[in-house]
């Protein structure tokens, strides 16, 4: 009857946490990616499993999380133009950007609306036909085809008043910063389950061919984390890096073919602003030029005005990798939940969050 | 006769009157309502326990029940978790303009089976009809009146360390069985909302032990934050173990798929008990006996205020914090 019964978990996790610690000959440091696997992490309480010699470290993937100030200015100074309405994911709207955030703004008067998908915020354009609908899209490769077919969708009806704010992250670039930058010394990838998903688990290929890092995608059940960190303990342990998957029932190598032609044909890699890890080549998403209609930032004049960060918050080390939550000052004491400083206590993915609401238990 | 409300319905005039005594009293009618006075009258004795609850849940019509028994289960769950026996209800209806009578009748008719299921009258009542867009079809306010026996004294306060804590079935069912029928989100399900009056199961168990000390419906927050309110209003910590949890198969899933935790999702048919050790037994042996109660089980027991409130041990034997919910569960981005 019970959940753990049906994933079986208490028997199989035992059977894992055994094999990890025969494996974990050497000390190492993995970094999960994704904020859903931070999560896992913290609400199945993992860390209290391994050995000492293993380390996990949360990595900057977290869409929510990782956009930027400025991006964030530039959704509250769209939602204030006369005549728009904003559709946005409902994590986003209580972020934080230089000043403000859209919850205000909405409260300010802007027309801002929650939707869990781009296809409401088509539908929200359908019904509104003498406003203009921009959708603040954020996102890795999982959320991005969506929106890409929105676009193709809104394109083949004829919709003159759908827009979308092309906030998009791609995950591979970052990784390549990350690494490159040297801040972080990893002896393995704990790759992410949806994206990975999208891109297929050849997209982390380069990692453990050019930098000699063990890469295994992992799922999101406590069973498919304790495995992929087993699979990164038997690489380490034998002092080889290759790329595997422990989500065979979502990934494959090659990825969602259809899904990654829909995205390239209606999107084309671009610069982007990653918060706390500045200006990345190549990590972001912008329409091409062929879909410039539907481009916000091309259709509308608007000042999201200076970008001003949030004193304290340590947000970009955090998702960097470099420090955990408990270590920033504001945690738990100004920055809670109900009153989050920076975007990882905000978003239900964020690391901050995750800390605030699971956090170990001693006694 | 017209297929839709229209805003007249709600002028007080005689479209009023038609929907009032063809929508409503036809089906819900009971000597106390049908005088149509300004206010209910009718004598009680003892302890009145009084309690309100709006409801606006978006469909309104979901699997396994409506925003009719809702309103009446919501309210009469109230009452129970009190330790009263629950009365009399008033209804108030705030229809947007254009709702199908159709859906009306339907809502009323839910009403009324729960109504009588619980053995409640609905005493006295309010309609009224506005613009579009002002309401999204259909909201609903009950009160609910009940009365409590001599002796009893059920209280979120009343949790002591030792005590165990009784769940009365699976987790999440309503939740999830209400998103999966939201725009946006839509997923097939055989699921069904748990929606339930829970008044004659806390009578069977009152009577079955005098030695339960807190009672409450962990509905919107989820069991989490259920579990929060106790431990924070007794001054308690409370610990309970994951794997003695019900969820079912497809709550599970579900949960999966859209990164939800069972433990925030909204119930409406279910209670948690906080009881004396030494009876604990009796009375989940008594609640299975109840088709609202066959899947109860203890959950876990109450201990020494900690600085966490809630803790929870998991299926793999780690611990860790069960926080109360802030905001709406999302499903995830990514």
């Amino acid at each position: 009857m019970s959940q753990q019964n049906y994933f079986g978990q208490s028997d199989m996790a035992k059977g894992l946490v055994e094999s990890i610690k025969r494996h974990a000959v050497k000390e190492a440091r993995y970094m999960e990616f994704c904020g859903s696997h931070t999560v896992a992490i913290m609400k199945n309480g993992l860390r209290q499993l391994l050995p000492h010699n293993l380390t996990l470290t949360s990595g900057p993937g977290c869409p929510v999380c990782v956009t930027d100030n400025s991006e964030l200015d530039k959704a509250i100074a769209l939602a204030k133009i006369p005549d728009v309405i904003v559709a946005s994911f409902g994590d986003m709207v209580r972020v934080p950007g230089s000043h403000s955030n859209l919850q205000e703004a909405k409260a300010g008067g802007s027309d801002i609306r929650i939707v869990y998908s781009p296809l409401d915020a088509l539908q929200i354009a359908r019904t509104n036909p003498d406003k203009a609908l921009i959708f603040i899209a954020v996102g890795f490769e999982t959320t991005a085809p969506t929106v890409a077919a929105s676009v193709m969708q809104a394109k083949q009806e004829g919709l003159r008043n759908y827009y979308i704010l092309s906030l998009h992250k791609v995950c591979p670039p970052v990784i390549k910063a990350l690494l490159d930058s040297g801040e972080v010394n990893l002896q393995g990838l704990i790759c992410p389950g949806h994206v990975s998903a999208v891109i297929g688990a050849k997209a982390w290929d380069f990692i453990a061919k050019d930098y000699g890092i063990p890469c295994v995608v992992a799922g999101f059940e406590a069973l498919d984390i304790l495995q992929c960190i087993d699979m990164l303990a038997q690489q380490t342990a034998k002092g080889e890096a290759s790329v595997e998957i422990a989500y065979k029932r979502s990934v494959t190598h090659d990825g969602n073919i259809t899904a990654q032609r829909i995205l390239e044909h209606v999107f084309e890699p671009c610069n982007a602003s990653w918060r706390g890890m500045g200006e990345v080549p190549g990590s972001g998403l912008k329409l091409r030029a062929e879909f410039a209609a539907y481009d916000a930032e091309k259709n509308f004049e608007f000042d999201p005005g200076p970008t001003k960060a949030q004193k304290g918050c340590i947000c970009g080390e955090v998702l960097r990798g470099v420090k955990i939550p408990p270590e920033c000052k504001l945690f738990r004491k100004v920055c809670t939940p109900k009153n989050p400083i920076g975007p990882c206590m905000v978003s239900s993915e964020g690391s901050c969050a995750a800390y605030y609401h699971y956090g170990e238990v001693n006694d | 006769m017209t297929e839709k409300i229209l805003l007249a319905h709600g002028s007080g005039g005689s479209l009023s009157h038609d929907i009032v005594n063809e929508g409503i009293l036809s089906l819900l009618g009971n000597p106390i309502l049908n005088k149509l006075d300004d206010s209910a009258v009718f004598d009680v004795k003892g302890k009145v326990a009084f309690t309100t609850d709006s409801h606006v849940v978006q469909p309104i019509f979901f699997p396994g029940g409506d925003i009719g028994r809702l309103s009446v289960c919501g309210t009469v769950n109230d009452l129970s978790v009190m330790g009263a026996t629950p009365l009399y209800l008033s209804l108030a209806l705030i229809i947007e303009e254009g709702l199908p009578k159709e859906d009306l009748k339907k809502v009323i008719s839910s009403i009324k089976e729960a109504a009588e299921e619980a053995g409640v009258r609905i005493v006295t009542g309010d309609t009224k009809v506005v613009n579009r867009g002002n309401v999204d079809k259909l909201f609903i306010n009950t009160a609910g009146i009940g009365i409590i026996a001599d002796g009893v004294d059920i209280s979120g306060h009343n949790a002591r360390p030792g005590n165990r804590v009784i769940l009365s079935g699976t987790i999440g069912d309503h939740g999830i069985a209400v998103l999966s029928k939201r725009e946006g989100i839509g997923f097939e399900t055989k699921l069904e909302s748990d929606i339930a009056p829970l008044n004659i199961m806390t009578a069977e168990m009152m009577q079955a032990s005098a030695k339960i000390n807190c009672m409450r419906d962990p509905t919107r927050g989820g069991l989490s934050s259920t579990l929060n309110e106790i431990a924070e209003q007794s001054g308690v910590s409370i610990r309970i173990d994951e794997e003695k949890i019900p969820v079912r198969r497809e709550v599970a899933a579900a949960c999966e798929m859209l990164g939800l935790d069972p433990l925030y999702i909204a119930n409406e048919g279910k209670l948690v008990a906080v009881v004396e050790a030494e009876d604990a037994d009796k009375i989940l042996a008594q609640m299975k006996k109840n088709k609202y109660g066959q899947n109860a089980a203890i959950i876990g027991e109450v201990t020494e205020k900690h600085a966490a409130k809630v803790t929870l041990k998991t299926a793999l034997g780690t611990s860790r914090i069960v926080d109360m919910l802030v905001g709406e569960p999302l499903p995830r981005i990514c």
